[in-house]
């Protein structure tokens, strides 16, 4: 090995030490808050006090866990009642867009495709305040009360339409590496669309459809801004309620730590178990860079 | 020479309808989506512009007339207006650059491979996956304004490592560039997924190329990698500028609706719930759409027209 080699072979370890140190620094940092969660939520409260604020509890009580969870029960119940039906229409829809927009096209598809995606980034405080007229005048033309306005079905008839531009981008995206052959083989077998949909695309839509189960899921269980606006309190979810047990100023720190966690979970099981799915569906937010 | 686009002896109007009978199934199946984007994206948008542009100033009000833009105007005289702004503006300053730089320098450390990338890319990410709102938790409190004796989070371990104490958010004169400092933590992990990606998608033949032809590793840096990440970054700039003219929730759950931190979405749910004004909550809907709007469709527009030439 000549001098050079050598020299250049430990520099690179040099710089490969320097990034690691960084990487593990930034890893202490992004760690702080999960420190402070689980820490001051195992507090009693005879321990809440600045001096022991970065303590780890001295007596270990999972005695906020349980209050927490009595008040965040009714939410998380809420939550799951709005987050499996609207992931899983909205996941049905989306297919079904996508599957039309790539493989089974019509003049002006890519028009259409764009005002789409323009609904993705919409903020949705443009259309709150009809939205919330919207509701209102769909309960009274269905003769009932407090099922679109103050429901959870209004909710999920919310975020179902509204995750329509992202679930079908996710699923256009996925089917276009469809090969075509097989849908014009399809065709020549004298398939009509849905028999093709059928037969066809939807046995290979496995990695999409979680995508975009994984990718709803998420955004129905921690909005915040539509369940404000459309729900009445007995249908809050598990985000209003969190932040109403944390705005009360009688709340412990101990019981606010403990009551984020358990409206976290959910999600972060989701994220540690099926993490490649839910990295494509961040992914495919960013359209194609 | 160009071959004409349909064969000439078919006569066209029996080419039309034969081609509309296999495109029309397609249309029919969308067509639920289409009417509820045209209705709940573009109809409920005109709605909002168009009863931002009445004196519907109460719920309870019997009519309403059409004022023109005069709403729009009017707001601009509001000092409370003045201030979210601002603080908006301050706001998507501190973390658009904060989490585009995190992210990518993030990125940069690992570009090359690094051993337990798998992990650090995870821990980097799990802040996505948690709601704003319990972000808010934990970061008041360790954002909280309380110093040398009663100082906890932040302050009292800043104090025992000697690094200054701040009011953090509630600083009146720079308390938005702190309320930044939890949506870079939760969105940096994913710009740094971005950066990752557009770095990985850099041929590695491009980069020895120029090794040969006698750059530095900075060099290679500088002229090969970093203009091939320009549509990562551009992508990342929409992203986050798009989440950041709309925050809502986690405003909202660091500081309620404390004037301090107000912004445009917070105080347009002030002026929908607490005044109960739907003219003036419209009027400030349509300002934030419109700030999104006008970066947001050039993009759209560039990145369909960009497939389309793939």
């Amino acid at each position: 090995m000549t001098a050079v080699a050598v020299r250049s072979v430990g520099r690179r370890r040099v710089t490969a030490g320097v990034k690691l140190f960084f990487l593990v620094a930034f890893v202490m940092i992004f760690l702080i808050p999960v420190y402070v969660l689980l820490a001051t939520s195992f507090k009693p409260l005879s321990e809440a006090d600045p001096s022991q604020a970065w303590n780890l509890p001295q007596t270990w009580t999972a005695e906020a866990w349980r209050v927490a969870w009595e008040k965040l029960r009714p939410g998380i119940w809420n939550s799951i009642q709005l987050a499996v039906p609207g992931s899983l229409l909205s996941c049905a829809l989306g297919s079904m867009n996508g599957y039309v927009l790539s493989k089974w096209r019509f003049p002006g598809a890519d028009v259409l495709f764009t005002l789409f995606l323009f609904g993705m980034f919409i903020p949705y405080q443009g259309v709150m305040i009809p939205l919330v007229q919207l509701l209102v005048n769909l309960d009274s033309l269905a003769g009932t009360q407090g099922v679109f306005y103050g429901g959870i079905p209004g909710l999920v008839l919310a975020h179902v339409v509204y995750g329509i531009p992202i679930c079908t981008l996710i699923f256009r995206n996925y089917y276009v590496t469809i090969p075509t052959e097989l849908i014009e083989a399809s065709r020549v077998d004298g398939a009509g669309m849905l028999r093709t949909y059928w037969s066809v695309v939807l046995p290979v839509s496995g990695p999409a459809i979680a995508v975009v189960i994984i990718w709803q899921f998420t955004s129905l269980w921690n909005d915040f801004l539509f369940a404000v606006f459309l729900t009445s309190p007995q249908n809050w979810p598990t985000t209003v309620m969190l932040n109403n047990i944390a705005g009360a100023q009688a709340t412990p720190y101990s019981q606010q730590m403990a009551a984020a966690i358990l409206a976290s979970i959910p999600t972060m099981v989701i994220y540690v178990v099926l993490g490649r799915f839910f990295m494509r569906g961040l992914m495919a937010g960013a359209l194609k860079g | 020479m160009r071959r004409p686009p349909y064969p000439l002896k078919n006569p066209r109007g029996v080419r039309t309808v034969r081609r509309a009978r296999t495109w029309l199934p397609g249309l029919l199946l969308v067509a639920p989506s289409i009417v509820a984007i045209g209705v709940f994206v573009y109809g409920m948008l005109g709605w909002n512009f168009r009863l931002a542009m009445t004196d519907r100033h109460s719920t309870r009000q019997p009519e309403e007339h059409f004022v023109g833009l005069e709403n729009f105007i009017n707001i601009w005289s509001e000092a409370r207006w003045h201030l979210s702004v601002r603080h908006a503006v301050v706001f998507t300053v501190v973390f658009v650059l904060g989490a585009l730089l995190l992210g990518w320098f993030l990125a940069f450390l690992m570009e090359k491979g690094i051993k337990g990338e798998g992990t650090f890319r995870t821990i980097y990410l799990f802040p996505m996956a948690i709601s704003f709102v319990a972000t808010g938790i934990v970061w008041r409190w360790l954002m909280n304004s309380g110093q040398d004796e009663r100082a906890v989070g932040l302050n009292r371990l800043f104090d025992a490592i000697g690094l200054p104490q701040w009011a953090w958010f509630r600083d009146p004169e720079w308390g938005m560039a702190a309320m930044a400092i939890p949506a870079i933590w939760q969105m940096s992990g994913y710009v740094m997924a971005l950066f990752l990606a557009g770095f990985r998608g850099v041929p590695e033949e491009l980069r020895e190329a120029a090794r040969v032809d006698g750059c530095t590793e900075w060099g290679v840096y500088r002229h090969v990698v970093l203009p091939m990440l320009r549509p990562v970054t551009l992508s990342a700039l929409i992203i986050l500028g798009h989440i950041s003219l709309k925050v809502f929730d986690l405003i909202v759950a660091v500081s309620g609706k404390q004037i301090i931190t107000d912004v445009p979405a917070v105080y347009m749910w002030v002026a929908v719930f607490d005044s109960d004004d739907p003219a003036k909550g419209a009027t400030i809907a349509a300002y934030i759409v419109l700030a999104v709007a006008v970066f947001v469709i050039p993009y759209l527009v560039w990145s369909v027209r960009k497939e389309k030439q793939s």
